[in-house]
């Protein structure tokens, strides 16, 4: 039976597991298969985390969080959680490569899924013209015309690093003006190839097999419009992910993990949550960070209190 | 086993002319994703070796080849029999899914 395990890798996963491992509690992170390290992994460049004042890869930073991990013996296993019991003491935790833990406590990091359109056949054309990953996928439309939905930092980062491949961006967002911190907006605003379209929805994707373009909807004035496109790159959000543990803890209104006051308890004793999943606000990787270090500290101190 | 590196010199032999399945894998070293697929395909390689060939594509290395194969996001999967592509995987997917797409050539 392990004392704790971490369901997810990014800043929170990681931190749990750093701070977990110093306190001697050998936790088992279960980073998942193909997507370990989290959201980071598909940035660029990050700025923003402290300690590192000229910014470093977001993939780099994750290799960093996780080496740090594992030399405090955090066991890091790639497979997908698929299947968790939480209510009694003993919590399971079932994995897709087949393996089936027990723990005194689980620290839940599991973060946010990106948000679809909610478009027809959006999910046909994944991979065919729309994509999720702009560092994956922006070299493929070296000299195109491509769109970035969103208005967040994310989007900003995408369609700004986009115009590196791209002959012609534009930027679709709902509203008229932007959620994004005033530096990502400034870089996407002041860059030559990015065109802003506001107010402006997609009601329509269109092209057979293949993304061709799509069709718009100005939320102010009604008009509809074509725009012929190679490429679209959806940033609009994310969604916390709680479908392993919605039936059995309670969520916020926005379904995130409600968790008591500052602290990382959720309505389980011995189950913890951290990170993304928890935050509907703030979402940063230093908070993530924060947040992990605190279900870790929180996780201790209930184990301290079993014996 | 680590899956071979094909080029536009020898696709022909190496994926259009196979007598087994051939799953091409169109990767890039700057893609995270890939990097995390591409350990769960050689296991899948070595595991049903006798039915399915894995290979890879560098996209940096033949832009031409992801162009002819109209790749426009990756990791892309595409499983040629007879010279034809006949299945398409886009994204990294844990084994189990793998495995469940891929089902027809391996069972």
């Amino acid at each position: 039976m392990h004392e704790v395990i971490i369901i997810g890798s990014g800043p929170a996963g990681y931190t749990a597991g750093i701070y977990t491992g110093r306190a001697g509690l050998n936790p088992l992170l279960i980073a998942s298969s193909v997507e370990a390290g989290g959201e980071l992994m598909k940035t660029t460049e990050v700025e923003n985390y402290p300690g590192f004042p000229t910014g470093l890869q977001g993939p780099e930073l994750m290799d960093a969080f996780r080496a740090q991990a594992e030399r405090f013996g955090t066991e890091v296993l790639l497979d997908d959680v698929i299947e968790v019991d939480l209510k009694g003491p003993v919590k399971i935790v079932k994995t897709g490569g087949g393996k089936t833990f027990e723990a005194k406590t689980v620290i839940l990091a599991t973060g946010a899924a990106y948000r679809e359109l909610g478009l027809p056949r959006e999910k046909e054309l994944s991979g065919y013209g729309i994509s999720w990953c702009a560092t994956c996928d922006g070299f493929f439309f070296r000299e195109k015309t491509i769109a970035v939905i969103g208005g967040g930092d994310s989007a900003m980062e995408e369609a700004t690093f986009l115009t590196r491949f791209a002959s012609k961006v534009y930027l679709i967002h709902r509203r008229d003006s932007f959620k994004a911190s005033k530096i990502m907006q400034e870089r996407a605003l002041n860059n030559p190839k990015i065109e802003v379209i506001w107010n402006t929805e997609v009601s329509e994707l269109l092209g057979e097999g293949k993304l061709t373009g799509i069709k718009t909807n100005n939320l102010v004035d009604g008009t509809q419009n074509t725009l012929e496109l190679d490429g679209l790159f959806i940033a609009i959000g994310n969604d916390p992910r709680v479908w392993l543990v919605e039936n059995q803890l309670t969520l916020t209104p926005e379904k995130f993990i409600e968790v008591d006051g500052r602290s990382s308890k959720t309505s389980l004793p011995g189950v913890f949550a951290a990170g993304d999943v928890i935050d509907p606000t703030y979402r940063q990787a230093i908070t993530a960070a924060g947040s992990g270090c605190v279900a870790a500290l929180d996780a201790e101190h209930y184990l301290s209190n079993l014996k | 086993m680590a899956a071979k590196n094909v080029t536009t010199a020898t696709f022909q032999a190496d994926v259009l002319s196979s007598a087994k399945p051939v799953l091409v894998d169109f990767w890039a070293e700057w893609c995270g994703p890939c990097r995390m697929v591409s350990p769960i395909l050689d296991e899948i390689a070595s595991e049903h070796a006798d039915k399915i060939t894995i290979v890879k594509v560098n996209v940096d290395e033949e832009p031409a080849l992801a162009q002819q194969y109209g790749i426009t996001s990756i990791p892309a999967m595409q499983v040629f029999q007879g010279g034809e592509v006949v299945k398409s995987i886009i994204g990294a997917k844990p084994k189990p899914a793998l495995l469940a797409d891929l089902s027809s050539f391996i069972n």
